[in-house]
């Protein structure tokens, strides 16, 4: 038995909505595999909760009239990591959630819950922040949206206001259209292993493959939450393809990242491996887009 | 405040039920508290060790992490859903069995469990892949050798190929030469 004070059900969206209003002090559960768990250890015991893991209406992967790619928050990891959708245009964030926790952590948990828990070791964060995901809110006033570096507020705190739920997350055309990216993570073990750190590039290349047409590149744990180097990918944008300015490229990173010492891992550990990864995915994602690196 | 209670309707080993359960209680509480199925086993309790796996509309699950209102209108199949009328053994438990894929027997119904899944998929898995999709469990018997060798024998009598089932040797290896004789 968990330590749960009381549990309501939703059964749509609306449904959660209205609960959340009526009961202030209830957390929202989805897929569990945060929540139940720090119930489990006490951290969140005698809670009530406000399930909305049976609203459907939350799951699965699609293209909206605004040739958005739209993905339910309630869609489980392996869902994402399996949908055709999301492989043609987005396979890095399918490879991405591939690596969380083990095979049944990913079939219950969500990539809603993955944003919303605030966590900067997230695998799904640095692919949405390196892909301008934006995320799409439902509460008593409607429907907003926010682009998720300003969801992300600090250290497990997101923009969510009272009685809101996060409904989708959006990754437009124009950041999606001919990109290619490529995820690493850095952890001790290969399965249920939190990311030391998270590196996840993209890359758009002009159409004779031999220049950055657009470089994004977005860390977890790499600072006390999801972020992006943006001077170093203002460095290589519009440059030509080659190994001088990888490697600047990856050397760069240094000056927007703000890794901490943790019991995980030192700071100096994951500057080190950010600079590599930011090299190694750099190239990966050259390699998928088709285009070749001149010695 | 009082207890909270609510019916859940689910299919449980290809048998429909109807069970009241308390909204406290986990798809472990009620597998093996309401339908005595102990073959789910109470290992961490936080999703890590994989011993309480049950398949849920074929897709494997920690049940610890599950909560029991959520089996509503759900299709569940756990360790006891395997074996045949009179209590035969399924071809990837024989396979345990014959691998020495056991030893406690604690982790194994839910190692079973996501073999299950895996030789029923129809798809044949690389090494690496086999090794990932069962990474969601813990032995700290066996070493997992023998258990890897049992699921990769099994997937490959599925697909009908008997004769490279045969040759998994103890490396786990299907295309690995046979050993020398002894001098």
């Amino acid at each position: 038995m968990y330590d749960i004070k009381a549990l309501y059900e939703a059964e749509s969206v609306q449904d959660a909505i209205r609960l959340l209003q009526e009961h202030p002090e209830a957390q929202i559960l989805a897929g569990g595999s945060d929540v139940l768990v720090q119930i489990r250890e006490g951290r969140r015991a005698g809670v009530e909760l406000v399930s909305i893991y049976m609203l459907d209406e939350l799951r699965g992967v699609s293209i909206d009239e605004e040739e958005n790619i739209r993905i339910g928050s309630l869609t489980s990891f392996s869902h994402i990591t399996k949908d055709p959708i999301i492989q043609k245009y987005i396979n890095v964030l399918g490879e991405a959630v591939d690596m969380v926790g083990g095979p049944q952590i990913r079939a219950i948990g969500t990539i809603g819950g993955n944003t919303c828990n605030g966590v900067t070791s997230a695998d799904s964060a640095s692919t949405l922040m390196a892909w301008d995901a934006i995320i799409e809110l439902t509460g008593p006033e409607g429907v907003r949206r926010v682009p998720i570096k300003d969801f992300y507020i600090k250290a497990k705190v997101v923009d969510i206001r009272p009685a809101e739920i996060q409904t989708a997350i959006l990754i437009p055309k124009e950041s999606y259209d001919r990109c290619f990216g490529h995820y690493i993570k850095y952890s001790m073990r290969n399965a249920l292993d939190i990311a030391t750190t998270g590196c996840s590039v993209n890359v758009r290349l002009s159409d004779d493959k031999k220049t950055f047409e657009r470089v994004r590149i977005g860390y977890g744990v790499a600072a006390p939450i999801p972020c992006r180097a943006y001077t170093a990918e203002a460095f290589l944008n519009g440059k030509e393809i080659n190994d001088e300015n990888i490697k600047k490229f990856a050397e760069t990173v240094l000056e927007d990242i703000n890794p901490r010492d943790s019991w995980r891992a030192g700071k100096a550990l994951r500057q080190h491996i950010s600079v590599v990864m930011a090299e190694r995915a750099l190239r990966e994602s050259i390699r998928l887009a088709g285009g070749v690196v001149n010695e | 405040m009082s207890k909270q209670y609510k019916v859940v309707h689910c299919t449980i080993n290809g048998k429909e039920v109807e069970q009241i359960v308390d909204v406290r209680a986990s798809l472990t509480d009620m597998l093996r508290n309401d339908f005595r199925l102990t073959s789910v086993k109470k290992g961490c309790e936080v999703g890590e060790c994989g011993a309480c796996t049950v398949i849920i509309d074929g897709e494997g699950f920690n049940s610890c992490i599950y909560l029991a209102v959520w089996a509503e209108g759900k299709e569940i199949w756990t360790l006891e859903g395997l074996t045949g009328p009179g209590g035969e053994l399924s071809d990837i438990q024989q396979a345990f069995i014959d691998e020495g894929a056991i030893q406690c027997g604690f982790c194994t119904p839910g190692f079973i469990m996501t073999s299950w899944e895996i030789v029923n998929s129809g798809k044949e898995y690389s090494d690496d892949e086999l090794r990932k999709l069962l990474s969601g469990h813990l032995c700290r018997c066996t070493g997992y050798e023998n258990i890897f060798r049992a699921v990769k024998k099994t997937m490959l009598r599925h697909l009908g190929k008997f004769e490279e089932a045969e040759k998994v040797n103890s490396q786990g290896i299907a295309d690995y030469p046979e050993p020398m004789p002894f001098m």
